[in-house]
């Protein structure tokens, strides 16, 4: 599925660290091999002490309240961890070549074990660390990756404009982690952030077995296909809001994407304009002068424009990218939260069949077999009535849990889906505040140009008496 | 300058422009700068007021639709006593104007003619018609033709003319007037001659140079004009793009609750800016419009320079008749054959004439060299006249290029800071709005 493309050596000299590969098919599909399975295990939460953090381990209704304490704190003031990502370079082994980004942890927490600390990790430990938070977390929202390899515009992925999106998604994406009161202080947010490349490995081969993940996903694919009965209807509410939201995104990010076009194309008429002009300067005596200023007018908005472009391309549109993403995996939370559900109603439904069998008193084929294999009935119905009595406490208990569980996972899903709220909010106000105030910069700087050629023109006109000072 | 001597017509020497006059220039960029102090404008107030539609037979007997202009003249003196009397007014359609500029250029072939508006919509970007009848087209042409008499009626030769009194005063007889003078038979010739290739040996240099100028002119202008069409496409297309924010934040405000009213009020904004473009592009026309005219008046410098070398060409063919002539006669003067002649020839082979035979040809050829010699200092003075009063002409017409293209320039300039402006107000305004959000 992925072509094998080939890296041309056309990256700028700017980026010098290392030299860019040539050939980097086998390295298309090695990313590609390494993704962990999108499955997830919900017994996660509690077989996996590493996952939560030890004041999590305790009853629903306190993991609920410790949540709701943790979030109420989350503000700036209190920010006790900054994480940046930057300094990509190509890291050369024996057989492939990747990219590697620096990640600079600072942190007064007392858990780690320094408050500074840097490693180097390659987007498929990002990878990693994502799909555990889901794992252990499925129904709560984790911020969203930048695409593994963009197909449009036949972007490379060695491409440095490439790469410096994906840089900076990558920092967005730690940050919010870090920002997350639950993902931030799980053991594998931790390791990502302090374990040299080996211990990250070997952590990395921990985890559920590939077996029992698969009897999960069969689990999983049957209360899909059951569909949930009695869905509260603040989550009915979430996902019509979902529904309408990603719409939206999508509406935005295309046209966001199509201003940027349509400037872009603005740009190249506009670069004839300034020469134009110049060659009819040549003509010209007295005109000369003020035809090439106009020249060097339009040849300064032509830099503008660029810019203004390049700020679009690198600000606005990967934010409402991201927030793309985002309703993708707000689906895929719901999802998980109604598969849960409905696992719950039906083992519910389960249970209440074998308390109906518990009421129903004779039955014939079965004592019959009984007499014929030689079991006298009051034995074997005592036999029986235990064995039911036993499969009832049972599914009872797993009952129990299950509902339990469902329960912390809906209360966690709704404070979840405040706090994603305030920060879509947030991120978004941002973005388009950053937008509306570099295109008034873009108008000013313009301004400035054509009021200096103004200037230049009016003080030749008094000069040569032509024109009146005014 | 050319004095023609209309009768009624007082010669006023001061051309100077007074310093209200310039003023009121600056602010009337779109206007050129016109030298008030000559006759015709000094005398009459000339607008070209209004445009109408109006449908009617046309010379094949078929229906068709045309627009008329309405051509308001008013003596200078009410305006200035006060009385403010109503204008005399007659409707004029395009083929009219067309008419009279011909009459002009036949008849003042030295005269750098102001140019009309365009006959169809060149330089088109893909949102402004081409169709004649668009009324922002109709209404650029408004402009674009008063804008050609009050050239006209202020130019220091042209404004003398009869015939343009009469376009300017006579509803009904002024077509009867210009055919009498019989210029069309002198308009074939004019074309016939402005197209012929022919060399000459010895141009005036200054003639030769503004030809080449333009040229040059007329090309650059062109690529400026197709240059600037196909940005202002793009511009628009950025702008249009921008509306469709307005209506994705008011449909997205509808289902957020702290978000909704920030979106709603920036989504407004959004739309502001995409409608803006219009207005701003309709002025830009303007500056096309006022490029535009310089291109076409490159025609009319070109074949002022080319009816130079015209003048030129016949003197030079005169002149050259006449030595031939002058040769011919030593030839049979002095019984030598310097060159190859037929009659040389001949008389080789059949015997020399009678003696009366030659007087008589050379009795002829006197005559033909009396004659040519007279016709060798006609054309040689018309040329000297012509080269006088034309370079005369030219001047002005550079001196007028180099003011009007500055102003353009400075107006376009202006327009860009408006445009930067209007920007500028937007996103603040947006930017408030999204910090709402």
């Amino acid at each position: 599925m992925m072509s094998g493309s080939v890296v041309d050596n056309a990256v700028s000299s700017s980026n010098t660290s290392v030299a860019i590969p040539r050939d980097t098919s086998g390295q298309i599909l090695n990313l590609d091999e390494d993704d962990d399975l999108e499955v997830f295990s919900k017994d996660m939460i509690y077989t996996d002490g590493s996952s939560l953090s030890a004041s999590m381990q305790t009853s629903p209704g306190s993991m609920v309240n410790q949540y709701k304490f943790e979030e109420e704190e989350e503000d700036a003031d209190a920010k006790d961890i900054f994480v940046t990502v930057d300094n990509p370079e190509s890291h050369v082994t024996a057989i492939e070549t990747h990219i590697t980004y620096r990640v600079v942890t600072k942190t007064t927490r007392s858990e780690f074990d320094s408050s500074e600390f840097e490693v180097r990790r390659r987007y498929q430990d990002f990878l990693w660390l994502r799909g555990r938070l889901e794992e252990a977390h499925p129904t709560l929202i984790v911020h969203p990756l930048p695409e593994k390899f963009v197909m449009k515009g036949m972007v490379e992925r060695f491409n440095e404009d490439f790469i410096e999106t994906r840089r900076r998604a990558l920092h967005r994406f730690l940050n919010k982690i870090a920002g997350h009161p639950i993902f931030s202080s799980t053991e594998d947010f931790k390791i990502f952030l302090t374990a040299e490349a080996g211990e990250l490995t070997s952590h990395k081969k921990q985890g559920p077995g590939f077996l029992s993940r698969v009897g999960e996903t069969v689990r999983a694919v049957a209360a899909a296909v059951r569909g949930v009965r009695n869905r509260p209807a603040e989550f009915t509410v979430m996902q019509e809001y979902v529904e309408a939201f990603s719409e939206k995104m999508s509406s935005l990010d295309k046209v966001t994407q199509r201003i940027a076009r349509e400037q872009k194309e603005h740009l190249q008429e506009l670069k004839e304009c300034g020469p134009t002009y110049m060659l009819w300067s040549n003509s010209e005596e007295e005109l000369a002068e003020p035809l090439k200023s106009m020249a060097g007018c339009l040849d300064r908005c032509c830099k503008e424009t660029e810019e203004q472009v390049k700020q679009l391309n690198d600000n606005l549109i990967p934010a409402l990218h991201e927030y793309v993403l985002c309703t993708e995996i707000l689906k895929a939370v719901l999802r998980r939260r109604d598969n849960m559900q409905a696992e719950c109603e039906a083992k519910t439904e389960a249970l209440a069949t074998k308390k109906a069998d518990r009421e129903v008193e004779s039955k014939v084929l079965s004592l019959a077999w009984d007499n014929f294999v030689g079991r006298s009935s009051e034995e074997v119905k005592q036999q029986k009535r235990q064995k039911l009595e036993g499969e009832i406490k049972e599914m009872q208990d797993e009952l129990d849990k299950m509902e339990d569980r469902l329960e912390w996972a809906n209360n966690a899903l709704k404070s979840d889906w405040t706090r994603w709220q305030k920060v879509m909010r947030t991120d978004l106000r941002s973005a388009f505040i950053n937008t509306a105030e570099r295109n008034v910069n873009y108008y000013e700087k313009c301004l400035a140009v054509w009021e200096s050629f103004l200037f230049s023109q009016r003080a030749e006109g008094e000069e040569s008496g032509r024109i009146d000072s005014s | 300058m050319a004095d023609s001597g209309s009768e009624d017509i007082a010669v006023i020497g001061n051309t100077d422009l007074t310093p209200s006059e310039s003023e009121n220039n600056i602010k009337n960029a779109k206007k050129p700068m016109i030298e008030k102090g000559t006759s015709l404008l000094k005398r009459m107030e000339i607008s070209v007021a209004e445009a109408e539609k109006r449908t009617g037979k046309n010379t094949v007997n078929m229906q068709e639709t045309y627009t008329v202009y309405l051509i308001e003249t008013r003596p200078v003196d009410a305006a200035l006593e006060g009385t403010n009397p109503v204008p005399d007014s007659l409707w004029r359609r395009y083929s009219e104007f067309e008419l009279l500029r011909n009459y002009l250029l036949v008849t003042y072939p030295f005269v750098v003619v102001p140019p009309l508006p365009e006959k169809r919509a060149e330089f088109v970007w893909h949102k402004l018609s081409a169709d004649n009848m668009d009324p922002d087209f109709v209404e650029r042409r408004r402009v674009g033709l008063e804008n050609f008499l009050l050239r006209v009626a202020s130019h220091p030769v042209l404004s003398y003319d009869k015939i343009l009194y009469s376009f300017l005063t006579e509803e009904n007889g002024w077509k009867e007037n210009v055919f009498e003078t019989g210029f069309q038979a002198k308009a074939d010739s004019r074309l016939k001659a402005l197209n012929a290739t022919f060399r000459v040996k010895n141009p005036d240099k200054r003639f030769a140079d503004m030809k080449h100028y333009g040229d040059d002119l007329q090309s650059v202008i062109s690529q400026l004009l197709r240059v600037r069409a196909r940005a202002a496409d793009r511009l628009y297309g950025v702008y249009k793009v921008h509306g469709n924010y307005g209506r994705v934040f008011s449909e997205w405000s509808a289902i957020e609750k702290e978000m909704g009213d920030g979106l709603q009020s920036a989504g407004h904004h959004m739309d502001a800016y995409a409608a803006s473009v219009d207005d701003i592009l309709e002025e830009e026309e303007h500056y096309a419009d006022q490029l535009k005219e310089y291109l076409f008046y490159a025609d009319s410098l070109r074949a002022v320079c080319k009816k130079h070398e015209l003048t030129q060409y016949e003197l030079e063919m005169t002149a050259q008749d006449l030595t031939s002539k002058k040769q011919q006669r030593e030839e049979l003067a002095t019984g030598t054959v310097r060159t190859f002649s037929l009659k040389g020839m001949t008389s080789k082979l059949f015997g020399q004439e009678t003696t009366e035979q030659r007087e008589a040809k050379l009795k002829m050829l006197e005559t033909q060299i009396e004659e040519g010699e007279e016709l060798v200092k006609e054309r040689n003075a018309e040329c000297e006249e012509f080269v006088k009063s034309a370079w005369v002409d030219v001047e002005m017409f550079k001196e007028q290029k180099d003011r009007d293209l500055r102003e353009a320039l400075i107006s376009y300039a202006i327009m860009q800071i408006s445009m930067c402006k209007k920007g500028i107000q937007v996103w603040n305004n947006a930017k408030e709005c999204f910090s709402k959000m």
